[in-house]
C-alpha cells in the first residue's frame, strides 16, 4: 500500500458518474457525486428509492455488472485508485480493505454452506491463514456480534437462523478481515423494529471499536440520525445537501431535504396531515438539464431549469445545491 | 363396585431434548437424509443389484446367451432348463436378460453422463457470462430443440450408421440441449442472487465463485434432472435398437430383444414381455431415485 499523509481522507470520491445502458436508452443513475470521508467517520447517505445510493456503494466496490454499466470519475480508498484496480488487487480490495453488508440477510448467504464455512472462506482468502485459524476467527467474530452460543451457530445453515441473527452473522463476515471501510446498504430495512435498533447499536459499537469508516445508506431519517456523524442527502443521482447530522437535521437548506424531513412521521397529532412532497422523482433516462428537483419544488424559478446549481457552502462544511442559497448569499 | 377404572395413559417416552445437531458437510447430510427414505434406498439397491448383475454376468448366467437351439424355441416361463423360457431362436431368456443388462445400462447411463459434462459446462458458461456468450450458446442449443428428441436420435444414428458407439453419440447429442438449458436457467438465477454479489464483495474471484457458489447451488438441480433423464435415455436406446439403429443381433440388449420377440407375442406373450419389464423396472427405479435425491438435496427442509 502506498503511504499516505495523516490528514488525507480515507475515502475520496470525486465526480463519480454511473450510467447503465439498456436497449436503446441510458440510465443516468449517479451524476457527479463527490465526497470525502475521514478515518473513523460515519457517513449516512439518505435518499429515496432510485436516488443512486446503492449504486454509489456498488460502484465503490466495483461490483456493478461490467458490460452494462460505465463508471467514470475517481474513487480513492486508502490511497488506492479503485477504478484502476484489477485482478488479484481488486479481489484483495474487496473484502480486505472495504467490505459490504446487504439489505436482505436472507439472501446474502449461500444456502448450501454453513455460516462458519462462509466466514472462514473470506478469512482464508484475505488473512492467508489455514482452515483451523480461519474457523477460530469466524467463531471469535460470531461472539463479537453477540450471537448467542456462537460455537453451535458456526455450524448452522443460513436458513436455520432468524433474520436478525443472519444480519449479525453478515456483519461478522464483513468485519472478519478488519476492513478500513464498511459499506452498509440499508442493513436494517428488512428487519423488524426491535431488531433494527439492536443491529444499529451493534454497528455503532463495532465501528468505534474497530475505528473504521462507515458509509451507511438508508431511506430512514431516524436511522441516519442514529448512526451517522455526517449526512449526505441524495436525489436523482446527486448529493443535494451534505453536512453534520446536527446541521442538516436542524437547519435543512435544500427544499428536498426540508420536504424529506417534514414528511417523516414523528410524534404528530392524530388526524394532522403529514406534509408530503408532491410528484415523483425524474426519469433517470431523461434527466432535466437543470435542478432535478425543480419540477417538484415549490420555490422553483427560471434559473433552476437552466443548469444544475453548484454547491453552496453555508458554513461549517454544510453544503447544499440550490439556487436560493446563491441568491441569499 | 370397586372396579376402579385404571386410566392407563401411554406415557409417550419423552423425545430427547431437541438437540442442535452438529451439522456435517452438505453431502454427508444429504446422504443421511437419503438413507432415511426407504423407497429411495430400495430403488438404489435394485439398481445396484442390476449393475452387479451386469458386471458379473458371465458368472451368474446359467447359459451362453448366444447359444440357440432350433428344437427348443419359445419355451414358456418355468420350463425345464429355461427358468424364464427361451426366445425365438431357442436361446435362454434368463441368460440373455442378464447379459442384456450390460449393454442396456451402458446405453442408458453413458450418454447421460457425457451430456451432463458437456451440457452442464455449456449451460453454466452461458448462464454465468450472460450477454453475447449466452446468446451464442443458447441459440445453438435451441436449434436442437426444434426436433423431437426421438426423431433427432433416429436421424443422427441413421446418418452415422448403426452401432453402439454411434447410438451413444447420438443419444449424447440429444441430451445436451435439455441439460444445458436447465444448467443455464439455474445458473442465471443463482448468479443474480445476493450471496453471489456478497461473495464478490468479500473478494472472491470468478473462479472461486463458479467453483464454490455456482457449482454448489447448480449441480444439485442439474444432477437431479439428469437422473430423471436416465430412464428416458434407456427407453430411447431401446427404441434405437428396436429400429435396428443401436445394437445389432445377435447381441443381447433389452430393446433389441423386445424387437425380435415381437413376432412371438401371440405364441408366448409372457416371454415376449420380459425385456420390456426389465426396461420398465430400471426406468421406474431411476425415476424414484431422482425424486428421492431431489428432496434429500433440499437442505432447507
Amino acid at each position: 500500500m502506498e503511504p499516505r499523509a495523516p490528514d488525507e481522507p480515507l475515502v475520496s470520491v470525486s465526480d463519480l458518474t454511473v450510467r447503465f445502458s439498456r436497449t436503446g436508452q441510458t440510465i443516468q443513475a449517479v451524476n457527479g457525486v463527490s465526497f470525502d470521508l475521514a478515518p473513523g467517520e460515519v457517513l449516512g447517505v439518505l435518499g429515496e428509492s432510485g436516488s443512486g445510493k446503492s449504486v454509489t456503494l456498488r460502484a465503490m466496490l466495483r461490483i456493478l455488472p461490467a458490460h452494462r454499466s460505465s463508471v467514470t470519475g475517481t474513487i480513492r480508498v486508502a490511497g488506492r485508485d479503485v477504478l484502476a484496480l484489477s485482478g488479484a488487487e481488486l479481489e484483495d480490495y474487496r473484502g480486505g480493505t472495504v467490505s459490504m453488508i446487504f439489505q436482505e440477510p436472507m439472501l446474502s448467504f449461500d444456502p448450501v454452506f454453513t455460516i462458519g464455512q462462509q466466514i472462514a472462506e473470506s478469512v482464508r482468502r484475505h488473512m492467508k491463514v489455514d482452515q483451523q485459524a480461519a474457523r477460530a476467527r469466524a467463531l471469535e467474530m460470531l461472539d463479537r456480534v453477540q450471537i448467542p452460543s456462537a460455537k453451535r451457530r458456526l455450524d448452522a445453515y443460513p436458513h436455520e437462523m432468524s433474520g436478525g441473527m443472519r444480519q449479525r452473522a453478515m456483519i461478522a463476515l464483513a468485519l472478519a478481515c478488519k476492513p478500513k471501510l464498511l459499506l452498509a446498504d440499508e442493513p436494517t430495512t428488512a428487519l423488524d423494529a426491535t431488531v433494527q435498533i439492536q443491529i444499529l447499536l451493534l454497528l455503532r459499537e463495532l465501528q468505534r471499536e474497530f475505528g473504521m469508516s462507515v458509509i451507511f445508506v438508508t431511506h430512514d431519517v431516524g436511522v441516519a440520525i442514529e448512526v451517522a456523524d455526517r449526512i449526505a442527502v441524495m436525489y436523482a443521482g446527486r448529493i443535494v445537501e451534505t453536512g453534520s447530522v446536527r446541521e442538516v437535521i436542524r437547519t435543512p437548506r435544500h427544499p428536498y431535504t426540508q420536504g424529506l424531513l417534514s414528511s417523516t412521521v414523528r410524534g404528530e397529532l392524530r388526524g394532522q396531515r403529514i406534509e408530503a412532497i408532491p410528484g415523483s422523482p425524474p426519469d433517470l433516462a431523461a434527466m432535466p438539464p437543470g435542478c432535478a428537483f425543480a419540477p417538484r419544488c415549490k420555490h422553483a424559478r427560471d434559473e433552476c431549469l437552466r443548469a444544475v446549481p453548484g454547491a453552496v457552502d453555508v458554513g461549517g462544511g454544510h453544503e447544499a445545491r440550490c439556487v436560493l442559497l446563491k441568491l441569499a448569499a | 363396585m370397586s372396579a376402579a377404572a385404571v386410566d392407563v395413559r401411554e406415557a409417550a417416552s419423552a423425545a430427547p431434548a431437541a438437540q442442535f445437531a452438529p451439522t456435517q458437510g452438505y453431502w454427508r447430510s444429504v446422504f443421511s437424509r437419503l438413507m432415511r427414505d426407504k423407497v429411495t434406498v430400495i430403488c438404489a439397491l435394485v439398481i445396484l443389484a442390476l449393475i452387479l448383475m451386469a458386471v458379473f454376468a458371465p458368472w451368474i448366467a446359467p447359459e451362453d446367451p448366444l447359444k440357440g437351439s432350433v428344437m427348443k424355441r419359445l419355451r414358456p416361463i418355468g420350463s425345464e432348463g429355461y427358468p424364464l423360457g427361451s426366445d425365438e431362436l431357442g436361446r435362454d431368456m434368463l441368460s440373455r436378460l442378464i447379459f442384456g443388462a450390460r449393454l442396456s445400462l451402458v446405453m442408458g447411463i453413458v450418454p447421460v453422463l457425457c451430456a451432463l459434462g458437456i451440457g452442464g459446462l455449456l449451460g453454466i458458461t452461458a448462464g454465468f457470462h450472460g450477454g453475447r456468450v449466452n446468446t451464442a450458446i443458447m441459440r445453438t442449443v435451441d436449434v436442437f430443440y426444434a426436433f423431437p428428441s426421438v426423431l433427432l436420435a433416429v436421424a443422427i444414428s441413421g446418418a452415422l450408421g448403426a452401432g453402439i458407439t454411434n447410438a451413444i453419440l447420438s443419444l449424447t447429442i440429444v441430451f445436451i440441449p435439455p441439460i444445458a438449458r436447465v444448467a443455464e436457467s439455474v445458473t442465471t438465477q443463482v448468479r443474480a442472487l445476493d450471496y453471489v454479489e456478497a461473495a464478490r464483495a468479500s473478494g472472491a474471484g470468478n473462479f472461486t465463485i463458479i467453483r464454490v457458489h455456482i457449482l454448489g447451488n447448480v449441480m444439485g438441480p442439474v444432477f437431479v434432472y439428469a437422473t430423471s433423464l436416465l430412464s428416458v435415455c434407456m427407453i430411447l436406446a431401446a427404441g434405437l435398437s428396436f429400429l435396428g439403429l443401436g445394437t445389432k443381433p445377435p447381441l443381447p440388449e433389452w430393446g433389441l430383444m423386445l424387437n425380435t420377440l415381437r413376432t412371438a407375442i401371440f405364441q408366448n406373450p409372457w416371454v415376449a414381455a420380459l425385456p420390456g419389464l426389465m426396461i420398465f423396472l430400471v426406468s421406474f427405479c431411476f425415476n424414484l431415485l431422482s425424486d428421492g435425491v431431489r428432496s434429500a438435496m433440499d437442505v432447507t427442509r
